[in-house]
């Protein structure tokens, strides 16, 4: 491989820097006095701290999967503080008040104003006049009852919503890092969209920031009634305040007859530096639960950050003429290792799901695409289609598909596509022999793989994760 | 026969090259002048790809002496987008696949990067289709092949036509046109031989390198250069070409040895 080739892909990690901001942490080390002291700390109902300590009971007796393809030292989750949140803060009545640090965050993560503003905490019509974010969004839900809070809000104001739902998708003790998760947790979103309304505009994790602080642990619970409607958009493009490593988030989705939820993320934790050293271990369970007739649930990820990605974002297809889809991109590049896909399971009668998978490798990255369709013995007429493919930048990176079948309906149909491809000399040779540069040319060649998997995110959405392949794949060319 | 009358346009002395720690370049003289048609013919392995490439500036082959004059300026030096940009365009004997990248969208890019480069204005996607039409028509192209992934499963055939296309796009200044006519059928030959004489001009050359008499009879060189084992061994007029078929390459090499020893 030429080292344009592979300068070209190598692009330093833009968000890597610390904002200095007091914080309140307890020691490092895991045990049910810690997970009593969050649960107090956060002020929680008795139902919650035994949901939590059934968890890590639960969690005590389990081992860490050693099935996905990435190699990594043994975590000591001795090691790992579990709950830090900067000190709490009065509401504040103009930007002025705001900490200097925080802004100065925001301002290199190139953040808009107006939303600095409302990451910050500050009630934004206090200073633009008439122009208020915050405000305005939560009255223009509120108005069609639509609750969209932090977790812990949702605790304490939806109590009866949050415990019919939490751990019905995704048990506490579904697996090692969801069982960690469900003990102990610090905060996350909620959303809960009722019958028949369709959510009047995107909801972005942006608006949240404020109030969800750590992001380590964190929980997320969306629930659409029947005939209800949301786009959710997850951006990890963020840097966390945490230094930690390990981040093992849940997110479980409810649709209920006839609703319909659409999951983006773009994800661009700390990578690593391009020795392998540091990075996000992002150890993800994402689930769905298509539980009503004729409901949908998409997930559409594009994920280019993390040491080791694990996340197979899924979709319990329950409800008869239910669909599920997956749309994935994920970029691998020096020492990162994604093991990432999704699992389709076919319960109810004509479900359908379409899995459509896009792993770019560079560097010395590992980037597997693992993904299980399963038809059950009820699901008369069900359909999957899978399109796995792979590219290749360089030799030193490898690529590999694990897809699983397992079909118990012969009415179902099946198919199951896969490409590899190399980005090679000879392909930039060709670009560069008509005028076009490197850096160009990988971009457009990287835009056609891709392309199947952005027209599915929202708008301004895509335009930020190109804007991100862009950066990580552009470099020093002469 | 222009009778060198036109400006010099690549003027090449001496040029040898190595790949993978081998020479295989061994000392190229050659000069071409503008509105002249030169082919290089010789026997497979003799290196008229490697020269080509090496003019267009692949990353594989390493210059390890002599230089390369294009229009006065030291085409070497410049990487092989400059020299795209600068009017030297290379038709590849075995045109690579891009899969994923519409061949619209790639031949939109080209041309606004190199004709850009000369001051013209950009074509925006609907104006370019116009253009590009109009282009492929001459060439009897469907227009089929815009929306196709670049040269992805296109037949041998196809994808000589779609790097004539992307010459008639670029209008070069040199085209050196590196077994363009391998794996035509005789109305392809044609077609492409067409597209090939619409473009000359008084401004520009077009260097043919190719193994048949045929192709010599749609495009009439004025000089034929016989090439072997990394150098040019025999030029001559148009019959050269003619004999080269009738006789084949081996006495080539028996009248070079006999050339060089009377010389020494
Ligand atoms: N990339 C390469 N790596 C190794 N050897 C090469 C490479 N390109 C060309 N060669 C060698 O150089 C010689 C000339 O090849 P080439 O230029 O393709 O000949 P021609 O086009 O006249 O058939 C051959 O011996 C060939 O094997
Ligand atoms: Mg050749």
């Amino acid at each position: 491989m030429s080292a344009v080739l592979q300068s070209l892909i190598d692009q330093p990690y833009q968000h890597g820097f610390v904002t200095d901001i007091e914080s309140d942490t307890v020691p490092k080390g895991l045990d049910e006095s810690v997970i009593r002291m969050i649960s107090l700390k956060k002020n929680e109902p008795a139902w919650l701290l035994d949901f939590r300590l059934g968890a890590y009971r639960h969690w005590l007796t389990m081992t860490e999967p050693t099935w996905p393809n990435v190699h990594y030292p043994k975590i000591d989750f001795q090691d790992i503080s579990y709950y830090s949140a900067p000190k709490p803060k009065a509401k504040l009545a103009s930007m002025d008040e705001v900490d200097p640090e925080l802004l100065r965050t925001f301002e290199k993560l190139g953040v808009p104003l107006h939303e600095r503003a409302a990451l910050a905490g500050v009630a934004v019509d206090v200073i633009f006049d008439s122009v208020s974010v915050a405000t305005t969004y939560k009255k223009k839900l509120a108005e069609v009852g639509v609750i969209f809070c932090s977790f812990s809000e949702a605790v304490h104001e939806h109590p009866e919503l949050v415990r019919r739902y939490l751990g019905t998708v995704i048990p506490s003790a579904d697996n090692f890092y969801a069982a960690l998760n469900s003990a102990v947790f610090t905060d996350g979103s909620f959303c809960f969209i009722p019958r028949g309304v369709k959510c009047p505009m995107e909801l972005s994790t942006y608006f949240r920031i404020n109030t969800q602080e750590s992001g380590q642990f964190e929980r997320t619970l969306i629930i659409a009634e029947e005939g209800a409607s949301v786009s959710y958009l997850e951006g990890c493009t963020a840097p966390r305040f945490d230094t930690n490593q390990l981040h093992a988030a849940v997110v479980e989705l409810v649709a209920l007859d006839n609703a319909d939820i659409k999951y983006s993320t773009v994800q661009n934790w700390y990578a690593g530096d391009e020795n392998g050293l540091g990075g996000i271990y992002n150890f993800v369970t994402k689930r769905g639960l298509c539980k009503g007739v004729n409901s949908r649930i998409s997930w559409t990820q594009v994920e280019t950050g993390s040491a080791i990605t694990w996340k197979y974002p899924s979709c319990i297809l329950l409800g008869d003429n239910s669909v599920g889809e997956f749309y994935s991109v994920a970029l691998t590049n020096h020492y990162q290792q994604a093991d990432t896909g999704t699992k389709m399971i076919h319960v109810g009668r004509n479900t359908r799901s379409t899995i459509v998978s896009k792993g770019i490798s560079a560097g010395h990255s590992s980037n597997s695409y693992r993904g299980l369709v399963k038809i059950g013995p009820r699901a008369e007429g069900a359909r999957n289609y899978s399109q796995c493919d792979s590219m290749l930048i360089g030799q030193q990176c490898s690529a590999s598909t694990f897809p699983y079948l397992q079909v118990q309906n012969h009415t179902a149909k099946v198919e199951h596509e896969a490409t590899t491809s190399r980005i090679g000399e000879e392909q930039l040779f060709y670009f560069a022999s008509r005028g076009i540069g490197n850096e160009e040319a990988v971009s457009m060649i990287i835009n056609g793989f891709v392309k199947d998997v952005f027209t599915q995110l929202p708008m301004e959405f895509a335009v930020e994760a190109g804007r991100l392949l862009g950066l990580k794949l552009e470099g020093s060319v002469g | 026969m222009s009778a060198s009358v036109g400006k010099v346009l690549l003027a090449v002395k001496g040029l040898t090259a190595a790949v993978g720690g081998r020479n295989v370049l061994k000392g190229i003289d050659l000069t071409v002048r503008a509105g002249e048609v030169h082919a290089i013919m010789g026997p497979n392995g003799s290196g008229k790809s490697t020269f080509s490439k090496v003019l267009a500036g692949h990353p594989v082959y390493e210059v390890t002496g002599g230089e390369a004059l294009f229009d006065g300026v030291d085409l070497l030096a410049l990487t092989p987008e400059a020299r795209a940009r600068a009017g030297f365009f290379l038709g590849f004997q075995y045109p690579v696949e891009v899969p994923g990248v519409a061949n619209a969208q790639f031949l939109r890019l080209a041309y606004n990067t190199v004709r850009g480069g000369r001051g013209k204005d950009e074509l925006d996607p609907l104006e370019f289709d116009d253009f590009v039409r109009e282009k492929m028509k001459l060439l009897e192209m469907d227009p089929a092949f815009l929306d196709r992934s670049v040269n992805e499963g296109f037949s041998g055939g196809e994808k000589k036509r779609n790097e004539i296309l992307q010459m008639a796009l670029l209008e070069p200044r040199l085209a050196l046109l590196d077994e363009t006519d391998s794996g035509l059928d005789i109305d392809a030959l044609r077609i492409v031989a067409g597209g090939v004489n619409h473009l000359r001009s008084a401004d520009n050359a077009v260097v043919l390198v190719t193994h048949y008499q045929r192709l010599l009879n749609y495009i009439v060189p004025d000089f034929v250069h016989v090439m072997d084992g990394g150098r040019i061994v025999l030029t001559g007029g148009k019959e050269l070409a003619l004999e080269l078929e009738a006789r084949g390459y081996d006495w080539v090499e028996e009248a070079a040895r006999s050339k060089a020893a009377r010389a020494a």
